[in-house]
């Protein structure tokens, strides 16, 4: 390896993470400006221009706790489902012998590959008219309640574990859930802080569903109430990108964060072993 | 490749034989050896149905049928109209136009995901120093919400934002996303800006399962590191590749949120609207999901037609 092609390969990679990280500075530094400044002098934080106004000035626009209390609820809700759904079928997957198990693994894989989009239409009739689950937490959470990526990734943990662990369990006399709990549960935990990590970031994040099925601002999650002041009421605001950039750091913030402290734990190998239909 | 391609079949594993279990033979043979794997699955299968399975047909059938919004509980007549909804669909220009606009947004986003992911996954590969923070940066605009994303975009890029003022005399007037011309491949850039560690990811996972054996047989045959690149790498990481585009591909198709954001509901003349963008508008502001279900279903046929094509361009049976 000449040295040549080792700094041509590291100037590629910082030029890369510069492109990458450039936007959330810029964020950082927009949320704090009391005026927005566009220049490229505005890059850089001028200590007579930082303010923390941007931020008392979304807070009074769109309730940024309670937004932030619906998304975590919404969050709270998908991840409990995912979780107690990818054990269990995971297990029963991976480790019991029963009619249908190719067909019920076969189904987890096309629930993945069918576009939600083409199920837009037909779950926002069912939900929100025939049900009048609109402006509802459990209206916002049913479709996401099943994660065949969470069941995929349950399902390779449990393979790894020999069978023989189980059968002996079973010769003690102990009954199917109390192995699930006692043995299988406890032996996936690793799964587990990866599924809770790879679908935090989901629900954290979306926006087309909550936005069509929420129309009341105090139910609505924060990056529903974030969009609708970006598109309505922008306009308004004394320094308009710096309520919306301080509200973007809110937003981006929980999940940012939650991301770099377990970095480690978004392996790329579980990633793709989720996303390979 | 091992965990991407060991899903691929349910592995028909040896199971034990006799087992040593004293149920009646008749009930193991209906249900299988252990029925009680049913019972855990059934509440993900109850959902399954609930949430999939029946949404799906739905879109077909009211695809098909007149199909309007009642109040609920009323008896109301939703006669089928065979393809005039499709008919209806296919011969409006914003539609027409929405379709197209996917076509560019793919145009520049697949090929520029398929280069960068697999350039930036390649030298990370080898890359000593910084590993993990060079990962984390590529990583963190696919775990931030698009929302927060798209206020700093139409920052930077509104006219007189930082990327214009950079570019003095060069940059295009309308701005960006105000611009005919340039609203989709902005769009298209910021998509694909966003989606990109995901992509890394997954090539520097296929990237482990290259053999070094083959580098070391390329470069006794001379090859130099451009060319062991082409004839090593790239056909190493084919599988990978296939999975990549069929994910741009259907990335493009479900395209809402950029589009609605930053150009503010599909951008000047439509120029940036999305096929979901005139779903939600036509099936839900307006009032008539039997002609969006149509789009949906034409949406859906067309990303399974495109997935064949690249599978077979791709030539990735193996994947």
């Amino acid at each position: 390896m000449s040295r040549g092609q080792n700094i041509l390969r590291g100037v590629v990679l910082l030029v890369g993470a510069l492109v990458f990280l450039f936007p959330f500075y810029y964020m950082v530094i927009g949320s704090l400006q009391t005026k927005p400044d566009p220049t490229i002098a505005g890059a850089f934080p001028n200590p007579a221009n930082l303010t923390l106004d941007n931020y008392a000035d979304i807070n009074g626009r769109i309730n940024l706790l309670q937004g932030l209390l619906n998304s975590g609820i919404f969050t709270g809700g998908v991840i409990l489902c995912t979780v107690v759904f990818g054990v269990l079928v995971g297990y029963a997957l991976a480790q019991l012998q029963w009619r249908g198990r190719g067909v019920t693994f076969a189904l987890a894989l096309l629930v993945q590959v069918v576009p939600f989009q083409l199920l837009m239409i037909p779950l926002y009739v069912m939900i929100a008219r025939d049900y009048g689950l609109a402006d509802n937490y459990l209206g916002m959470i049913l479709p996401f309640a099943i994660n065949s990526t969470a069941v995929i990734i349950f399902r390779q943990y449990f393979l790894q574990i020999p069978r023989e662990l189980f059968d002996a369990a079973r010769i003690d006399g102990a009954g199917e859930l109390r192995i699930l709990r006692r043995i299988a549960l406890p032996l996936v935990r690793p799964a587990l802080l990866t599924v809770v990590l790879l679908t935090f970031i989901g629900p954290w994040n979306e926006f087309l569903w909550p936005f069509l099925i929420t129309k009341e601002a105090s139910l609505q999650p924060l990056a529903v109430s974030l969009a609708n002041y970006l598109s309505n009421v922008a306009a308004t605001a004394a320094n308009p990108f710096g309520a919306i950039l301080a509200g973007a750091c809110v937003l981006a913030g929980p999940a940012v964060l939650l991301f770099i402290l377990f970095q480690r734990h978004f392996v790329s190998s579980n990633i793709g072993s989720g996303v390979k239909g | 490749m091992s965990t991407l391609t060991s899903n691929r079949r349910p592995a028909a594993r040896p199971s034990t034989p006799g087992g040593g279990d004293a149920r009646p033979r008749r009930k193991r043979q209906l249900l299988g050896k252990n029925p009680f794997g049913l019972l855990l699955s059934a509440p993900y299968l109850i959902f399954v149905l609930a949430v999939f399975a029946y949404p799906l047909v739905f879109a077909f059938w009211m695809s098909f049928h007149d199909y309007f919004f009642a109040a609920p509980g009323a008896q109301v007549d939703r006669p089928f109209v065979g393809l005039a909804n499709f008919q209806e669909v296919l011969s409006d220009p914003a539609v027409i136009r929405s379709f197209g606009n996917v076509g560019i947004f793919l145009l520049i986003n697949v090929p520029l995901t398929v280069v960068l992911s697999l350039v930036l996954a390649s030298a990370l590969n080898k890359a000593v120093r910084f590993r993990t923070f060079l990962r984390v940066s590529y990583y963190v605009p696919y775990v931030t919400a698009s929302v927060a994303v798209v206020g700093v975009w139409i920052f930077l890029f509104s006219g007189n934002g930082l990327v214009n003022q950079i570019l003095g005399p060069l940059a295009p007037d309308p701005a960006w996303l105000i611009n005919e011309q340039w609203a989709m491949p902005t769009i298209a850039i910021f998509v694909t800006w966003k989606g990109l560690g995901f992509f890394i990811l997954l090539y520097l996972a296929a990237l482990q399962n290259v053999s070094e054996e083959l580098y070391e047989a390329a470069a006794t045959d001379g090859a130099g590191k451009i060319r062991s690149f082409f004839s090593v790498t790239v056909p190493g990481v084919r599988p990978a590749t296939v999975l990549v585009l069929l994910l741009s591909t259907v990335t493009g198709a479900n395209l809402f949120t950029e589009p609605y954001l930053l150009t503010g509901g599909g951008g000047p003349n439509g120029a940036s609207s999305s096929p979901v963008l005139i779903m939600y508008q036509r099936g839900i502001e307006q009032g008539s999901p039997d002609t969006a279900a149509a789009i949906g279903v034409i949406l859906v046929i067309g990303v399974l037609i495109l997935a064949f094509i690249q599978r077979k361009l791709a030539g990735g049976d193996e994947s």
